[in-house]
Formats: structure tokens, sequence, C-alpha cells
């Protein structure tokens, strides 16, 4: 059994979870919720497996290297701690059919690591420029980032989807009832974007002094690191919004989807669309 | 309030409307850099862009618009914007924190939003040292005061948490002190002195000896104020071709004399004095060092040669060249080598490079190794802001983690006489985590029911 059979098995788990939760949200039946979150729970076990039989598949190759380092192994792991950030948030705040809007989403992304043409699974060497421990720090805290603003980017969907059904049928008339109160919506996307901004900016000061190791400028306005501020910049509004103006809501929840756009194109725009110093992710 | 007059300008400098437009701003204009390619040379807009866009482009200094006077004159009013809001808002935290809680009236006590209300049977004293003992136990240092027949208890947590805001407001203005000080625009133009803070880079041939980098941007020479000396250049490969390792072995010179030797490579900096030294690229040179061994002889030759040149090795009396190159690209795979002892005819062969050659003369066996020279590139960089940037980004981690974890939480007990009993308020108030003070509060009041 090799890793990348893991990853696959992985994949599947959270599919048939999404099925469940998906189980849970229109049927209100218990039993697939808990089944979901089982089914998720022992995704991200496995997943947490695979990705250290990925380190160490990368010793008995000769090359020892974290598995963070190119585009297949950075969406797996985005998959694993926006699975892992959300099951947390689930456990804390009991909200499970949240699970509903997130678990597709961390499918999909174990779907495009598994099926995308254009990414390449194989284990490769590290080139000299991403030899530094910085490479562990700077990337852990990142995707930690990463998955908190998912997160509040599939509550941002929830939020509107649910006070749009209520305009149109009024409070309990329609099936988004199941989701919670609107304003405990609120609180957790506020939360997810907070924990996000933390990390996010950790993610750059790390990058930062990683940069300044290796290519002698902590701050060179390369595009990735533009988007990076950029990306900040538009969670920074968010925050002041909400605690200077009262923004809460339906604002916080388009501010959530916005900011998840700019880190859409942070992950992958910036790759695919624009040159830069980043090799990946 | 203050009975002051306000000042408009620093009413709007001091407004959040103004930090969220200017927030706003920052982020949609920093895109354009990234879509339109920074700091190449005017042609390249010509060619890209067409004539007029790039005539329009060089007037806004779209090229390299993160230098840019209006980019720079943005953050310079954000950064006053923060430092004037926050001067603003820190005198009232200080308030607030100073506000002693055993003078809050007894109504406004009872209108505080966190509540929890008990009855007791004991009499208002008998409560009151419960109450204490409770508190205590929780680790509330409260204090307490008589209050309409009754007490009035008071405790706070964290006061010093309402300043986490203004750590991150700081750091942000720390970290951009930090980038002026390391700026060597600000070290050109306002110290006058170009060697204070630099960005340049060398490219050093393998054993030559510098002593000057050029500055990017002005293409200044600057005096590094010791020599530095390239001893080796090595690239090392992993099996599947992938580059592994890029290593410049270097000595150090001060004043004429060797002080230090190091191996620079891609993410293992060199620093010397302030000035650091960062393996950036290399560039094969069409120079070869060559080495002759001939068995039995004690000394052996080594040359730097370059191709079509004749050279000779006195002492061993022989004399060889370099006829031809088979090169990819600039990285020579094959020498043509000539030697001759002048006895009968040259030896002439082809050479793979790094390796050695066996050549049976007849004055004896020789053996003939040929290496590329190459010249390494290095970025150098003096940047003595860059603590200061750390010191900020650990201010800020700092800062945010206080502002979005921490809580200044106070609590109220109020103990009334009522009949026989006694009435006891809880209230509180939170700076954030509503839900956590509730559970505590009810916590504390349910201690007193058993
Ligand atoms: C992009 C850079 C900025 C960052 C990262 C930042 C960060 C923060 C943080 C973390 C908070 C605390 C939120 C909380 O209460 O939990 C905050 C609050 C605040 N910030 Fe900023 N800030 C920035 C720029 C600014 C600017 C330019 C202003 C200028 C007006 C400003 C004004 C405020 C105000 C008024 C508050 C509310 C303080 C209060 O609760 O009384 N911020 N900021």
């Amino acid at each position: 059994m090799d890793s990348s059979q893991l990853f696959g098995g992985v994949m599947v788990a959270y599919i048939i979870a999404t099925v469940f939760y998906f189980v849970l949200f229109l049927f209100k039946s218990q039993r697939a919720g808990q089944l979901g979150m089982l089914l998720a729970l022992g995704g991200v076990l496995v997943h947490t497996v695979a990705i250290g039989l990925r380190w160490y598949e990368s010793y008995l190759m000769g090359i020892g290297r974290p598995p963070l380092t190119n585009m297949y192994e950075s969406l797996v792991f985005f998959a694993w701690c926006t699975a892992l950030l959300y099951l947390l948030m689930e456990f804390r705040f009991k909200i499970r059919v949240v699970g509903t809007f997130v678990m597709p989403c961390i499918a999909l992304i174990m779907a495009y690591a598994s099926f995308s043409a254009r990414i390449d699974d194989r284990i490769t060497p590290l080139i000299p420029a991403l030899q530094s421990d910085w490479l562990i720090a700077h990337v852990v805290t990142c995707f930690i980032g990463y998955g908190a603003f998912t997160v509040a980017f599939c509550l941002g969907v929830m939020y509107l989807l649910k006070q749009a059904a209520i305009n149109r049928k009024g409070e309990n008339t329609s099936r988004l009832a199941a989701l919670p109160d609107l304003k405990v919506i609120d609180d957790l996307t506020y939360k997810s974007i907070v924990l996000g901004f933390l990390w996010l900016t950790a993610g750059i000061i790390t990058g930062a002094i990683w940069a300044n190791e290796a290519w002698g400028t902590y701050w060179s306005w390369d595009p990735k690191e533009t988007w990076s501020i950029i990306t900040w910049f538009v969670y920074a509004l968010t925050l002041h919004a909400r605690f200077t103006r009262g923004w809460s809501g339906s604002r916080i929840a388009w501010m959530a989807i916005v900011g998840f756009m700019s880190v859409l194109f942070l992950y992958f725009g910036v790759n695919f669309f624009l040159s830069g110093l980043h090799s990946y992710a | 309030m203050t009975s002051k007059k306000k000042n408009p300008v620093i009413d709007l400098l001091a407004s959040v409307q103004l930090a969220l437009f200017l927030i706003f701003l920052l982020a949609s204009t920093s895109i354009i850099g990234t879509l339109i390619p920074q700091n190449n040379p005017p042609s390249f807009y010509i060619q890209a862009y067409g004539e007029k866009a790039a005539l329009i482009m060089q007037l806004l200094h779209i090229p390299d618009m993160y230098n840019s006077w209006w980019f720079l004159t943005l953050l310079a009013v954000f950064a006053l914007n923060l430092t004037v809001c926050s001067l603003e808002r820190i005198p009232r935290v200080i308030r607030t924190i100073r506000k002693d809680g055993l003078s809050m009236a007894t109504e406004q006590v009872e209108k505080l939003p966190i509540r929890q209300e008990r009855t007791l049977a004991a009499s208002p004293e008998e409560a009151a040292e419960h109450v204490a003992g409770v508190l205590r136990g929780q680790g509330w240092q409260a204090r307490t005061t008589d209050r309409d027949n009754g007490r009035l208890f008071f405790a706070e947590k964290e006061a010093w948490s309402r300043f986490g805001v203004y750590i991150v407001h700081l750091s942000i203005l720390v970290i951009l002190i930090g980038a002026l000080i390391g700026s060597p625009a600000v070290a050109r133009k306002i110290l006058q002195n170009p060697s204070f803070a630099f960005k340049g880079s060398v490219m050093i041939p393998e054993s030559q000896t510098i002593e000057q980098i050029t500055a990017f941007k002005t293409r200044q020479r600057l005096d590094l104020g010791f020599a530095l000396r390239l001893d080796s250049f090595l690239i090392e490969h992993y099996p599947n071709g992938m580059p592994k390792t890029y290593r410049s072995s270097v000595t150090i010179f001060e004043n004429g004399q060797p002080a230090h030797t190091a191996d620079i490579e891609v993410n293992t900096p060199l620093i010397h004095r302030g000035i650091t030294f960062y393996q950036a690229s290399y560039q094969p040179l069409q120079n070869f060092i060559i080495g002759i061994r001939q068995d039995g002889r004690e000394t052996d030759h080594t040359e730097i040669v370059a191709p079509e040149r004749q050279r000779t090795w006195q002492e061993a009396g022989v004399s060889y060249g370099i006829l031809n190159l088979e090169n990819r690209g600039e990285v020579t795979q094959r020498l043509k080598i000539w030697f001759t002892d002048n006895q009968g005819e040259p030896a002439i062969f082809w050479l793979p490079a790094g390796q050695e050659a066996r050549i049976e003369r007849p004055s004896g066996v020789y053996h003939f190794q040929a290496r590329q020279m190459y010249a390494s590139g290095l970025q150098v960089a003096k940047d003595p802001g860059v603590w200061v940037v750390y010191t900020g980004c650990l201010l800020m981690l700092i800062g945010l983690y206080i502002a979005f974890f921490r809580s200044h939480r106070r609590i109220y007990v109020l103990i009334q006489p009522d009949g026989q009993g006694s009435r006891l308020l809880f209230a509180g108030t939170t700076t954030k985590n509503k839900e956590g003070l509730e559970k505590k509060m009810n916590n504390l009041a349910s201690k007193l029911d058993t």
C-alpha cells in the first residue's frame, strides 16, 4: 500500500461523507449525520497517516523531504487542514449540518489533486531554493490559514442561502431551516476569518523570513507576495468593517466569499496566470 | 468626551472610514503590479502594450509601481491614519481601564448585559463572606464596598488585553520604519550614504577576488570594506538530473589577510560585517583548470587555460593546449586536447570535462584533467532594518493573539437584603467571548447554591 492509494481511499471517504451530510441536511437524519462525521474523521486519520507515509517514502527514495513541495502535495495538505479545522469546529460548536457545505469542498480538492492532468503526483527531489527549514513553517502556517478561509467561505454561502430562503418563504417553511440560526452562522464565519487572518499573517511572516534567507530580501513584491498582502488587506478590511462599522450578516458573508476568491487567486491564479519566484502553491 | 475644538484634518485622519478606504485602495492598486510585469526596460512595455499605453504607464510609474511616489504616498497616509487613529483612542482606553468598578452606581450594575440572580436564605453578611470565598477560589481578586445596606464586589481580569489592537497597529508602524531603515533609496537620497543600506550583486570568476559590488538600479559601484575571493564554485545534481546544490566556497580577506572561509549555498547565505551574500546565479566560463601529474614525480601542475593557447609545464618539459570545445549551451561537455613531450608525434584526444585521461608518452605516464571554470553570481545586501522588521512581525503576532483571544472581563456581585435572606446579583461585562463569561458567571452563582 503506498501513499497515493491511501490518498485515493481518503478521497472516497470524503465523497461518501459528503453524501451522508447531504442526507442529514435533506432528511434531517441524525444517523446519517453521525455516519458522515465518522467517515470524515476516519478520512482525516488515514489522511494523516498517508501524509506521514509519503514523507517516509521520500526517504526510501533517497530524497527525504517533507511532502509539501509541489501542487499535488499542497492540495492534499490543503484538504487535510480544511478537514481538520472543520471537524474541530463541528465538535466545539455542535453544528454538524455545516458539513454539508464544507465536505464537498474537501472532496473536490482531493479529487482535483488526484485527477487533474496538470498535476503531477510523483515524489521529486527539492530544488536548492526549497531546501530550507522555513519551508515547513511557511507552508503549514499558510495552509491552516487557507483552510480556515475555506470554512469561512462555506459558512458565508450557507448564510446567504438561508437568508434568501427566509426572505422568500418565511422562517420555518424552508428546508434551510435545518441550518443553524443566522446569528450562529454569522458568528462562526467571523471566528473562522479571525483564525484564518492570524495564520495568514504568520504565513506571510514566515515567508518573508524565508525569502530573506534565500533571496536576500524579505519583501520583493513578487506576484505571490503581493497577492498574499492583497488577501490580507481584504480580510483586514472585513474585520475592521465588523468592529468599527458594525458590519455583520450578509455583508460579512459576502466578504468571506470575496476573501476566498482572493485566496483562490493567491493559491492557483498566481501560478497559472502570472510568473514569479514561487514554484508552486 | 473632551470639549476641545476638532480640527477637520485630524478628524479625517482619525477616522476609520478613511482607513477602510485606504486599505481598499492599497489592495486594489496592488493588483496592477501583479498583472503588469515590474522593472523591465522601457522597450519591453512598448513591445507588450504599444507605444501609447507604454507612455501612460511610464507617466504613472506603473513599471516600478511599488516604489512610485503615489504608492508610497498611499502607504504614508495609511501609516498616518493608523497613528492618529490609535493615538486618539489610547487615552480613552486608559480612562476605561482606570475606571474603578466599585464606583459604578447600583442601577447601572442592574443594567449590565450579562447577569445571574440568586436568592439565599443567609443574611447579607454571611452571603458576602461566602461570595468572597467563591471569588477567591476562582482566581478573581475582588475588592468590595458597602452599598445600600448590602455589599458590592468587583473583580477584573486581563485589563491589559484592551491594548492588543494597539500593539497590532504599532507593529505595522514598526515594520514600515524597519523597511525605511533598510531602504537603499533612503540611504542614497536622505542619508547621502549609499553604503548604509544597499542591494546589489557581483559576478566573481573562480579564483578571483572582489572588493566592490554593483548596486541594483543605480549601477553604482560600492566598496565592501573587505575583499572576497571565490575559491571554487560547484554544482551537484540529483540522479534524475535536477540540480541539487549550488555552492560557492569563498575566503574573506580583512586588510589583505585571509580572515575566514565559508560555503555559500542557496538557503545558507554568508553574513559578514552586516553584509549578506546570497547564492543567486552562475555563469560557465570558457576557461579551464588544467591539472597534470606525472607518475613518479612529486610535484604536479595546475594552470588556468583558455582554448587555443599553448602552455608549458617547464619542470616536466611538456606542452599542451585546448584545440577545440564541444559545448551544450555554455557548458562544456568535451575538450580536444593537444599534448606533447617533444618526443614523437603529439597526442591529440577528446577529454570529457571533469574527467582524467591517462597519457603514455616516451618520457613517462601523465594524468591529465580539465575542469571548466565558473563565475558565481552573488546577491549582496545590507539591510540594517531587517531586525526592526522582524521585531514588528513578532509584535504583530503577539498583538493579534491578544486582540483576538484575550478579553477584559469585569464582574460585579451585588448583595442586598431580601426579607430574611439576601438577593445576589452577578453581573459582568467583557470585551469579547460573551458566552464564555456567561458560563463562568453561571458557575460562580451555582457554587453558592450548594
Ligand atoms: C491593515 C492593517 C491593519 C491591521 C492588521 C489592523 C488590525 C486590527 C486588529 C487586529 C484589531 C482588533 C480587532 C478586535 O477588536 O478584535 C483592530 C481594530 C481597530 N483598528 Fe486596525 N488594523 C489595521 C489598520 C488600521 C488602520 C489604518 C486604522 C486607522 C484608522 C485602524 C483602526 C482600528 C480601529 C479603530 C479598531 C477598533 C479598536 C477598538 O475596538 O476600539 N486599523 N485593527
